[in-house]
């Protein structure tokens, strides 16, 4: 965990979430510019016609075209993450970097995990084996 | 009929259980006496307007306690029907229980003891002590804390319905299918086991969001992270664990709800589904579960240690490390509970691996621990004598774990006996007794006056030795091969470890019995154990700053922290209280939208399990009304004026110069 000295505080009388005037948070809320919508959304466009491209045209075969459909979905969720949701290491004194790090870690983990497990499961018990070929 | 009461009959209410009807005769008869005495001396607005609405962190915490306090013993009680049963079901003796009966007995005692007395123990002190420890006035979002405190009411409440309506799942406390899918589980006790835990889930993760947020954001200045208390860090890191990992619970129950329901073949052997895979998703929620009860019990451990070893913890950084290589670490093991299940090798011995390695920061807690008392001045007082019986019963149960983390020896012990030994060895030898030694520690910040010794005593002994007799039985029967859940048994050579597995039993319920008499006791005697400094233990947070009980505001003025040992560093330097200057205090309005709420959510739940869809299409429009309608209620805060504050103050004031 990060030993980051945050040390944003309740101020006297903050009794609850929705305080007047406790909304300002102190520290680098990015609000994005003009610019920087435009550059995600241009983004954004580009990452989703390449797929596009690549299912109408048949340039690769099955298996690559959904791999390369895999890859740019995971990287347009990084483009949004950035330019839509301002995500970058300052946002609440780089909480939300930490908590989208943590979240991702515990995603993967899981998602690989189970796909793992299930699949030498899979492996392992099935089909069941046709008890007259057994030696 | 049908449509107004589903599948609801008269046939529902098991009155043809003699021991179910005379258990329901003693609760109408203890309710009605109780409802008697609220009502005689005019309680029942006091309650209400003070408790059940109240929004104070300290308030719901008391309450968290208190609701697991009464589902311990009824959780106790189903433990005690078990051990009876198992000692006398020999040589063709069926015991008294039959099978339908005793399965449900077993399936409760798991589910009420880890989802309603151990969570609502480790929330309680946690919603009780962190804010104090930080500094802080109350958590982040107190009404929301008032609803998670009430929707995991709410769960309990349709477990405990289910005793007397119906019937509860005869699945085990995770309700593996196909056992509990709609073929071989056709009646409504799964659908009780799904309801109960997706209202009380509601409450558990909304309240770890509140308690994250809390510790992130309200700390006091001057206290960065690595200065924060270790009970602070384990609730952290306890709360981000609650936050990851049930939304997974909610979401498998989520698709057992729909191959019950509607249909759906998540979990079934035809169309694609695999019963395994909700095996494999109630783990990954299942073993951060335990980490999330275990936590803040090394956090408690770690604030008794070196209070009453009049030291700094030994090996703060390293403490806090440890915490969080466990949080992680959680997350990589969850197939330790299911090696047999036919994953191959390579498999096996990854997560084999895994769990062996979390053994290693928890040991380096335990060297913490022990180097903290080493050549302090141990004070044996209850808290004190819990944590040590902790440390010499845990390290035998995180032994047996390692053992059971050897893919090979897990073959020969899984669902046997040893298991059972096992993970009783660690959740009451290190959750239990951790929640105790809170208990005693911070009851008198809670109430003002110490709990009598000599009963604490009496419990303490009578719970530690009751432990090792009733469950050292179970780890040579589990070693012999006996299985779990067995109801009756053939080999009479077995009768006597379970005899003596039942008289472990009755210890332990001397030791529930002698703690009830001790809060009697301690009530009855408060002046002789009155505290009036606030900080009886000669403590070193932050909590024992303020008066016991705390103020409503717990800190008239935000303490500003130098030392991660936050009071014993004030105290050294000579601290002196603020006698003036106070100001009125901003505070949030008491509410009853989360009792309301709740109560929606059971009526929703209740409605689902007996299939009466017009009221839970009724309750559910009610919930959506009820929410939407609370966020127009403006009347949300309120000032304490500045001369309460004084007043209050001052009379903290006589009382420390003993003028009173």
């Amino acid at each position: 965990m990060s030993t980051h000295a945050h040390t944003s505080h309740a101020p006297a009388g903050h009794g609850h979430g929705h305080d007047h005037g406790g909304h300002h948070h102190d520290d680098g809320h990015a609000h994005g510019t003009f610019r920087s919508y435009m550059i995600g959304f241009v983004l954004s466009v580009i990452l989703t016609a390449i797929p596009f491209w690549l299912v109408m045209t048949g340039k690769l075969d099955n298996t690559q075209t959904a791999l390369a459909i895999m890859a740019l979905a995971v990287v347009q969720i990084v483009v949004h993450m950035i330019y839509f949701l301002h995500m970058n290491g300052r946002v609440e004194g780089g909480w939300s970097m930490l908590a989208m790090i943590f979240t991702i870690i515990v995603v993967v983990i899981c998602l690989a995990g189970s796909l793992w497990v299930m699949y030498h499961l899979n492996t392992n018990m099935m089909p069941m084996p046709d008890p007259s070929q057994l030696p | 009929m049908h449509a107004i009461f589903g599948r609801l009959s008269l046939e529902a209410f098991p009155y043809h259980e003699p021991i179910v009807v005379a258990t329901f005769v003693a609760v109408v008869l203890g309710g009605a006496a109780l409802v008697a005495a609220l009502t005689y001396f005019k309680l029942w607005g006091y309650l209400w307007k003070e408790w059940f609405t109240t929004v104070d962190h300290k308030r719901i915490g008391i309450m968290y306690m208190v609701l697991g306090l009464v589902m311990l013993l009824r959780g106790f009680a189903d433990a005690v029907m078990m051990r009876l049963q198992q000692a006398i079901a020999f040589g063709g003796s069926e015991g008294y229980l039959n099978a339908h009966h005793y399965d449900q007995v077993f399936t409760a005692h798991g589910v009420i003891m880890i989802f309603f007395v151990a969570m609502p123990f480790v929330t309680g002190l946690m919603n009780y002590v962190v804010p104090l420890q930080i500094g802080a006035r109350d958590v982040s979002f107190p009404f929301l804390n008032n609803f998670s405190f009430w929707m995991t009411v709410g769960g309990a409440a349709l477990v405990m319905v289910s005793l007397f309506v119906g019937e509860f799942a005869q699945t085990g406390w995770l309700a593996y299918p196909p056992l509990s899918g709609l073929e071989a589980s056709p009646a409504t006790g799964v659908d009780y086991y799904i309801w109960a835990l997706q209202v009380a889930g509601v409450g558990t993760t909304l309240s770890g969001i509140n308690l994250v947020c809390t510790i992130i954001k309200m700390r006091a200045p001057g206290m960065t992270m690595m200065k924060m208390p270790v009970f602070t860090w384990t609730s952290l890191c306890t709360n981000v664990l609650i936050v990851a990992s049930f939304p997974i619970l909610t979401a498998a129950l989520v698709l057992l709800s729909l191959d019950r329901y509607v249909g759906t073949n998540f979990f079934t052997n035809t169309l694609g589904g695999n019963p395994m895979m909700y095996v494999n998703l109630i783990w990954i929620w299942g073993h951060p579960e335990v980490y999330i009860l275990i936590l803040p019990c090394f956090g408690i451990f770690s604030e008794v240690t070196s209070t009453f070893s009049g030291k700094k913890l030994f090996g703060y950084t390293s403490m806090v490390y440890a915490t969080v290589v466990i949080t992680i670490l959680s997350y990589l093991v969850w197939l330790h509970h299911f090696f047999t299940m036919g994953s191959g090798a390579s498999v096996n011995s990854f997560f084999g691996i895994t769990t062996m390695i979390i053994s290693i920061p928890t040991g380096a807690k335990i060297f913490n621990w022990l180097f903290t008392m080493y050549r302090g001045r141990i004070r044996f007082e209850l808290p004190m004598m819990w944590t040590v019986a902790f440390m010499l019963t845990f390290v035998i149960g995180g032994m047996t774990g390692v053992l059971l983390a050897v893919p090979p020896a897990d073959f020969v012990l899984h669902n046997s006996l040893f298991l059972i030994a096992h993970f009783h060895n660690v959740i009451i030898g290190g959750v239990l007794f951790g929640l105790f030694a809170g208990i005693y520690y911070w009851f008198p910040k809670a109430f003002g006056f110490r709990l009598d010794p000599f009963w604490g005593k009496v419990s303490f002994w009578c719970w530690v030795i009751g432990f090792w007799v009733a469950f050292t039985p179970l780890y040579v029967l589990g070693l012999m091969g006996v299985t779990r859940r067995l109801r009756v048994f053939d080999d009479p050579s077995l009768q006597i470890w379970f005899l003596i597995a039942a008289c472990g039993a009755a210890l332990i319920a001397v030791g529930i019995g002698a703690f009830l008499l001790q809060i009697a006791v301690s009530v009855w005697k408060r002046h002789e154990l009155r505290d009036v400094t606030g900080d009886p233990w000669d403590g070193r947070t932050l909590e024992w700053a303020t008066s016991s009980p705390p103020p409503d505001y717990n800190f008239a003025f935000t303490p500003v922290i130098h030392d991660n040992d936050a009071w014993w560093d004030m105290k050294k330097r000579g601290y002196k209280r603020p006698m003036g200057g106070f100001k009125a205090i901003h505070m949030p309005s008491n509410t009853g939208t989360g009792v309301i709420l709740a109560g929606l959510s059971v009526a929703f739940g209740f409605a689902m399990i007996w299939y009466i869809w017009w009221l839970a299409a009724l309750s559910f429009i009610g919930i959506l009304v009820v929410a939407i309608g609370h966020t127009f209620n403006y009347h949300r805060d309120f000032h304490i004026p500045a001369d309460e504050v004084v007043q209050t103050e001052n009379d903290r004031t006589r009382l420390l110069s003993g003028r009173v």
